[in-house]
């Protein structure tokens, strides 16, 4: 039986090893993100980036995320209960992350439509009708313009202005900072240029809970 | 019990050898897609077809000190050492890779990451392949003898 032990105690060890390389590279990971929050922290946030809430909040919880992205439309709501939970303490900021098809022009949209002063609007709709216009068996770009009209903008100029330099520039610059950034997936949250580790409500959820203890305590 | 014997017999250190290769390289290619996020290509993927069960097989030789276990493992090896052989030609542009249109995938000649210069992903599979095949062929001699 002796081998049998052996087999097990090498396959326990090579686990083991597993598990403290994996926490090792995670720990390097985080580190190396701080160290981009402190010398680098435009890569998080832009001038150009839609930001909602008090300008003064101590925490910012960066989201990149993509208008035809289902799990950025099931966080949506979620985001909103925790700013309103933490009255004037989070400033959400959004940054693109275009990963379905055809989601740059989703994206150039949505920032057209800003220009009318309907960006979170627009952006809600956008989240709201997303079955209908981003099924993944059937994605119809085109059934999207009848939910834009619902948030009250003038169709035609969204159609003119969507084109601009602008919008163009945002996109690039947007997705040269989650490649810097390692983001692969939508959303990809940071707070305080924090990662989410884990994904998940619940440890969206804490992390900006301890933000929030750290930046405010009482 | 008929096992006892052939737990005393030498090659069973050498199926040791190569489960736990096997087991070290089915983890290190897990912590590259779970932990480091490198999204694994098509190539790599059949590798691990091959790879992953390998882990499984010899375990359960092990376990029961079965010879048999090469004529299991030996098609499985086998063959992921051929894919792997292939993605190494196509990274050092000995095959040409056909021309195809961009699209959102993961390349298979595109190295991520590499060590020392040329321990790319492909290479540490090949080596891994050639390893567990080169064991397999000693164990295979050892217990015919």
């Amino acid at each position: 039986m002796r081998k049998q032990y052996l087999v097990a105690a090498a396959g326990l060890l090579l686990g083991l090893l597993f598990i403290i390389a994996t926490h090792v590279y995670q720990t390097q990971q985080a580190q190396k993100l701080d160290f981009l929050a402190r010398e680098d922290a435009e890569v998080f946030v832009r001038p150009h980036s839609p930001t909602l809430g008090s300008p003064d909040a101590r925490v910012t919880l960066v989201e990149f995320m993509d208008p035809a992205c289902e799990t950025c439309a099931a966080f949506s709501p979620f985001v909103k209960k925790l700013m309103d939970d933490n009255p004037g303490k989070i400033r959400l900021v959004l940054r693109y992350a275009p990963f379905h098809d055809g989601a740059d022009d989703f994206v150039r949209i949505l920032e057209a439509a800003g220009n009318q002063g309907k960006y979170w609007e627009t952006l809600d709709i956008m989240y709201q009708s997303q079955g209908h216009w981003a099924s993944h068996q059937n994605p119809q770009p085109h059934l999207l313009w009848d939910f834009v009209a619902m948030a009250e903008v003038d169709l035609d100029m969204v159609r003119n202005d969507m084109n601009e330099a602008r919008i163009q520039r945002i996109l690039e610059q947007d997705i040269a900072d989650a490649r810097a950034l390692n983001v692969t997936k939508t959303p990809g949250f940071f707070v305080n240029g924090k990662p989410l580790t884990t994904f998940g409500f619940k440890q969206l959820q804490q992390l900006v809970e301890s933000e929030i203890a750290r930046m405010y305590p009482q | 019990m008929a096992s006892t014997d052939s737990m005393s017999n030498p090659g069973w250190n050498i199926l040791f050898l190569a489960w736990l290769l096997t087991i070290a390289s089915a983890l290190t290619s897990i912590f590259f897609s779970a932990v480091m996020q490198l999204p694994p290509c098509v190539l790599c993927w059949y590798q691990r077809i091959f790879l992953f069960p390998l882990a499984f097989i010899f375990t359960t030789g092990l376990f029961f000190c079965d010879k048999s276990v090469v004529r299991y493992a030996l098609p499985l090896a086998g063959a992921g050492w051929l894919v792997a052989l292939y993605q190494n030609l196509l990274v050092y542009g000995i095959v040409p890779e056909s021309i195809k249109p961009c699209s959102q995938g993961v390349s298979c000649t595109e190295s991520y990451f590499d060590i020392l210069g040329f321990l790319t992903i492909p290479m540490l599979s090949f080596m891994a392949f050639t390893i567990i095949l080169v064991l397999l062929y000693t164990f295979n001699r050892r217990i015919s003898q």
